[in-house]
């Protein structure tokens, strides 16, 4: 075992800054930020909702870039990159999904509706599990690389459709960025809601950053066990 | 008068915070396979 296979300082100390900082967002949620009238409790879940649904597509960003980035370069740890972001956007899309299923149950009295949000956001979900079908169909490290690096490209098609989907379609789905019209179910924030929201996007993004470092290290790890197990399979074949 | 969604509010902060500790250790599990499996192939290549 070498040094690099130790965590860096750096890493620990974010993994303790995005823990304190996901604490700090559920104080600010559950003491600071108010109960809002028309819905209860349960509208305390849209904070972490919309934190875990900005991580996920900020990881299906950075899948994209990295995917740009090994089809300029060639360079396999960009194909690591790619798919450690596709990974962790696809945990926090589903985190955000059943919660949203969640809040939606006492708020429009269903589970489920086939809402243009709802309906981009699932579709986003399953052309990133063919992502990972995609690769596992493929042996060649290289052709899986390029394969995916593309399909992650034109997969990433899906995430500014869902973001605007709100915008474009008539939707039930509450506008909250970008929106003042009541008509699109924009509510109002307080300061103290805003004060909750902000906090679970900044402790959402520490997480984010995070845990992509750890799947990244780990993506390295398992790429370089798999190439000192060739090296040795080849050399008892000589 | 506002409607008690007690019970949802626990479920939705349930299902997001125990998902991220399901993922978290995933990866602890899985990063400790990889070492695992880099420590046998290291005293494989000792022995050889």
């Amino acid at each position: 075992m070498t040094d690099s296979n130790k965590t860096p300082r750096l890493l620990l100390l974010l993994d303790i800054l995005a823990g304190l900082g996901v604490l700090a967002a559920f104080l600010l949620v559950m003491l600071y930020a108010p109960i809002e009238l028309t819905m209860g409790r349960v509208q305390k879940v849209f904070y972490f909702h919309v934190a875990a649904s900005w991580s996920g597509m900020l990881g299906f960003l950075v899948a994209t870039v990295a995917a740009i980035a090994y089809l300029k370069t060639n360079d396999l740890r960009w194909d690591i990159a790619s798919l450690a972001g596709v990974e962790i956007g696809m945990v926090f899309i589903a985190l955000g999904i059943i919660s949203g299923s969640i809040w939606a149950r006492p708020v429009w009295n269903t589970w489920w509706t086939w809402d243009p949000r709802l309906t981009t956001t699932l579709i986003m979900e399953l052309i990133y599990s063919a992502y990972l079908l995609l690769r596992g169909g493929v042996d060649d490290p290289v052709r899986r690389a390029k394969l995916s690096a593309v399909y992650a490209i034109v997969g990433f098609t899906s995430v500014p459709l869902t973001f605007i989907s709100i915008r474009v379609f008539r939707t039930i789905h509450p506008v909250l960025v970008g929106s003042s019209d009541p008509s699109l179910g924009t509510f109002a924030m307080s300061p103290r809601m805003q004060a909750a929201f902000f906090g679970s996007l900044a402790a959402f993004t520490l997480l984010f950053i995070a845990l992509y470092w750890h799947r990244y290290r780990l993506g390295s790890a398992q790429s370089a066990v798999m190439q000192k197990r060739m090296e040795i399979e080849a050399g008892g074949e000589q | 008068m506002t409607p008690d969604t007690t019970a949802y509010m626990i479920a939705g902060f349930v299902v997001i915070i125990g998902g991220i500790l399901v993922y978290v250790l995933s990866l602890y599990l899985r990063q400790a396979k990889v070492k695992k499996d880099a420590l046998t192939l290291h005293d494989y290549e000792q022995d050889v």
